[in-house]
């Protein structure tokens, strides 16, 4: 693996599902691509996501239309590579249990209905149809059947593969300290040497904002915590989540937010997050979260009471200070592109991501509007 | 001050003991229901005086020096909570067997020599009638004599190992001197005792009713032609122990190659925190009694004896010898065939496993386990992530493997009322 | 001490735990997996392993060998995954 690719066309840094689905539409469109990492592929904030791929949490906006963009092209593009990864269009479910959420929840999804999200309003009844193990408590509920899941490390592995079966090359375990060039991108350094290059896809996640001095960005991380349980028999049919959830996902605040949010994988356990804390990139475990996040799911599905809870892991989200991912090139470097600030939505964005920056990066016409995403708007530009 | 004790095996005990001898508020935390740990069970262990033993405990997270309890029948729902804050803590979470991998591992009557023995020692059961133990290292002896003083035939006792390799460690053989002549005690069991030699395969359908043993060669391959079919009701096994790091990892004690790293005083990287026993190596239940002393004199304040250092340095000699000689050889990944499980839990086998290496590249744990699921079952990887690393080609960070933040399920509904801090007569 | 089963009369000593009165009443598997529908039974016999599971009055996932016995109390054997009652 050592000697493979000497000239690259490309190097994307960052072997996560963003770098991965950047890394497959660069090479769908003929170029030679090589993908380094500084660990193992996909085991970052990747290894640490549900795998949503959601329209249900976003308004009306850009990051709506590119949610929508990539959720059309996902299922496309597994079956383009006849890949399993656990794809499940399973729906989401969002949840109010108070008579104080109804109206909210009832506007937000009258809202995304205009823009032409499928956004159906339940009564308490209709929503325990869906979920019968939902709490008595329920309010209203929304149904999103757009939203769907997948495994997001397989997905990533499975992109790469295809990556490498054209030609690319993926090397993990290699650190890229800085990326070389005055005006434009000349390469980039790592410890076994110089890789030559006129492009450089920064998609470092949480990470990403400090890949190079010459061009920092103001990606932070925003740490959540996963509970996860037993193995159970079907328990949770959608993703079913608190109404509260998009407002605390929409919060710029540094401190602890937790939401409810609940839902099955395919082996039988049942996810339960979320929280959202800019505590830097501590590893540190703190039991008022986990207790919170229990506190939450019990209140959507009581039946989840009894149920052992096994394993707890966290990761760190790329956050941006005005919640929009940052896609495109960097007017401070030519030749540098940057795919990241997905937050919590990466992998549910990652397919239209990818596309946009083989659009952008070849001269196509762009799918989405690549506006607002712009590395040089003042949000970003901050130094 | 307070001192807490986790684990009241050999360690434990020993630290306790000197820790309320120091004069600290001793409080000794156990998951069993009587003291004692894996090595005297079955005895009436009696609890030193002035420790406050909490039996039936078990602590399932650790913030600092903040531990977090709940009290009651295994696994049960309703289980009583408690937070104890502490000046120092002592880990002695000692070590469980480890098993390896081998086409039909899985069949009930398949058991772990650690198991035979509980069995055998704590309830006078066993796990069989007629039975071959196969594994590596000393504690094969007693496990097979134990066995014997039950009644059970064991048909023969496996080291896959060479005793030989003594030869090469004349140091630990003279610092482990009364330790190696205890094996006389199992004369007994003695001419059943093979070496080079292993079980590869266990047959049954719904049990095991036979084993395939053979001879193994200097790295643990198989000698082909040395196969031999034996009929039995029950296999035990057990190639050494892996310890249990989870509260030293969550506490923030540094690893090194396998082991907390702890000081001659058994101080670990963590300021007040202290380990001892298995968890800082692998060397019996002598070595683990001293270090306990070590560790509960110094956690409450005191100094340890110039004569029970240097006790503790010649049980060490004898422990790194003894962990040379029986370390687990590379051959063993030629055991296992496409179809043995390597996870029991998520039921992934070889050929699974090798698909996340060789298609999807998967060559960090993380990856590896999200893309087949080794490891995510309600173990956490206990058994089997050790050999899914190995077999894997992957490194083994016993540091990360052993990140289990949550170090003991518990139940969502306890978890949901979980106190947060100490009640107030604390 | 009397407990049940699988819906038999077992008799138990104080302080046997699930897993030493199950194998000293015969029974070396009680619980299928939930992936190929294996037999389980004892495997590390110290509560590490999580092989043994059974359902104890009524609540699943309980480890017979960590267990230990209550008169009274009626244990069965545990079919893949099951929500606690």
């Amino acid at each position: 693996m050592v000697s493979g690719l000497a000239h690259p066309d490309v190097v994307v840094v960052g072997a996560g599902i963003v770098g991965a689905a950047c890394a497959e539409a660069l090479t769908a469109a003929g170029l030679r691509v090589l993908v380094l990492d500084r660990g193992p592929l996909a085991a970052g904030t990747t290894a640490a996501g549900e795998g949503n791929v959601l329209v249900s949490d976003k308004e009306p906006g850009p990051e709506l239309a590119l949610a929508r963009a990539s959720r059309e092209r996902w299922p496309r593009l597994l079956a383009e590579l006849d890949a399993d990864v656990e794809w499940e269009e399973k729906g989401g479910l969002v949840v109010a249990t108070t008579p104080e959420a109804v109206e909210p929840l009832h506007r937000f999804a009258q809202a995304q209905r205009e823009v032409g999200v499928d956004a159906c309003t339940l009564t308490p009844a209709e929503a325990r149809a869906l979920e019968p193990h939902l709490t008595p408590e329920v309010t209203t509920a929304v149904h999103y059947v757009e939203d769907a899941q997948l495994n997001p490390v397989l997905a990533a592995t499975t992109l790469l593969a295809a990556v490498r079966r054209r030609g690319g090359e993926t090397r993990p375990f290699v650190e890229v300290s800085d990326v070389d060039g005055e005006r434009k991108v000349t390469g980039v350094r790592t410890p076994q040497g110089t890789i030559p290059c006129h492009a450089v896809v920064n998609a470092c996640g949480p990470w990403s904002g400090s890949l190079t001095a010459k061009a920092p960005l103001p990606i932070m991380p925003r740490r959540g915590i996963v509970l996860v349980t037993a193995p159970l028999p079907t328990v949770v049919r959608h993703k079913v989540y608190d109404a509260d959830y998009v407002g605390a996902v929409a919060s710029g605040d540094a401190a602890l937010q937790t939401s409810g949010v609940v839902e099955s994988t395919r082996a039988g356990t049942v996810l339960i997050g979320s929280s959202r804390q800019r505590v830097g990139f501590t590893e540190r475990f703190e039991v008022p979260v986990l207790k919170a996040l229990a506190r939450k799911a019990i209140t959507l599905f009581p039946a989840l009471a009894g149920v052992p809870v096994m394993r707890a892991y966290g990761g760190f989200r790329p956050y941006a200070p005005d919640h929009l991912p940052v896609i495109g090139e960097d007017p401070r470097l030519p030749g540098l592109w940057h795919a990241t600030g997905h937050e919590g939505a990466g992998i549910g964005l990652a397919a239209a991501t990818g596309l946009l920056v083989a659009d952008l990066l070849t001269g196509r016409t762009p799918h989405v509007d690549p506006e607002p995403f712009r590395v040089d708007r003042p949000e970003v530009m901050v130094a | 001050m307070r001192v807490v004790v986790v684990g009241a095996g050999p360690a434990g005990l020993a630290a306790a003991r000197a820790a309320a001898r120091q004069g600290a508020s001793t409080v000794l935390v156990d998951a069993e229901p009587s003291a004692g740990g894996q090595y005297h069970r079955g005895e009436n262990v009696v609890v030193p005086q002035g420790v406050e033993h909490l039996a039936n405990t078990t602590v399932w997270a650790v913030e600092g020096t903040r531990l977090h309890l709940r009290t009651g029948p295994a696994d049960a729902p309703d289980r009583v909570a408690r937070v104890l804050d502490c000046d120092a803590l002592v880990l002695a979470t000692g070590a469980h067997d480890r098993a390896l991998p081998f086409p039909g591992w899985d069949l009930p009557g398949v058991v772990t020599a650690g198991a035979a023995q509980a069995m055998a020692k704590a309830h006078g059961v066993a796990v069989g009638r007629r039975v071959v133990v196969a594994g590596t290292g000393p504690f094969l002896l007693p496990v097979a004599d134990a066995l014997r003083k039950l009644g059970v035939d064991v048909v023969e006792v496996l080291e896959a190992g060479s005793p030989l390799a003594w030869a090469r460690e004349p140091a630990g053989v003279f610092a482990g001197r009364g330790k190696l002549a205890e094996i006389a005690r199992y004369r007994a069991v003695l001419p059943r005792y093979h070496t080079r030699s292993t079980v590869v395969a266990a047959h049954g359908e719904n049990r095991v009713t036979a084993v395939t043993v053979a001879k193994l060669d200097r790295d643990w391959r198989v000698r082909p032609g040395t196969e031999r079919r034996i009929e039995v009701d029950a296999v035990c096994t057990g190639f050494g122990f892996t310890p249990r790091l989870e509260l030293a990892v969550a506490a923030g004690c540094l690893v090194d190659k396998g082991f907390v790293r702890v000081d001659d005083r058994q101080t670990t990287s963590v300021p007040n925190v202290y380990a001892a026993g298995e968890i800082t190596g692998i060397g019996g239940a002598d070595l683990a009694r001293v270090e306990g002393e070590i560790a509960g004199t110094c956690a409450a304040g005191g100094t340890p004896s110039a004569s029970l250092l240097k006790t503790a340095h010649r049980g060490r000699v004898f422990a790194a010898a003894l962990d040379r000689v029986s370390s687990v050889r590379p051959g063993w990944r030629t055991w296992p065939d496409e179809r043995t499980l390597v996870c029991r839990c998520e039921e992934v086998d070889l050929a699974a496993l090798r698909t996340a290496v060789e298609e999807h590249a998967a060559l960090g744990l993380r990856s590896l386990k999200l893309t087949c699921r080794v490891g995510l079952g309600l173990c956490q990887g206990r058994v089997c992530l050790r050999n899914a690393a190995e077999l894997a080609g992957i490194p083994h960070d016993a540091d990360r493997v052993s990140r289990r933040p949550i170090a003991a399920p518990l139940r969502l509904g306890e978890l949901a009322d979980t106190p947060l801090t100490p009640a107030l007569e604390e | 001490m009397k407990v049940t089963v699988d819906g038999t009369a077992v008799l138990a000593r104080p302080g046997q735990t699930v897993a030493a009165a199950l194998l000293a009443a015969g029974r070396t598997a009680w619980r299928d997996t939930r992936g190929a529908g294996r037999p389980r039974g004892l495997f590390c016999g110290i509560g590490v392993c999580f092989d043994c599971l059974v359902v104890v009055n009524g609540v699943p996932d309980v480890r017979a060998c960590q267990r230990v016995l209550a008169d009274g109390d009626d244990v069965r054997t545990q079919h893949g995954a099951e929500l606690p009652r």
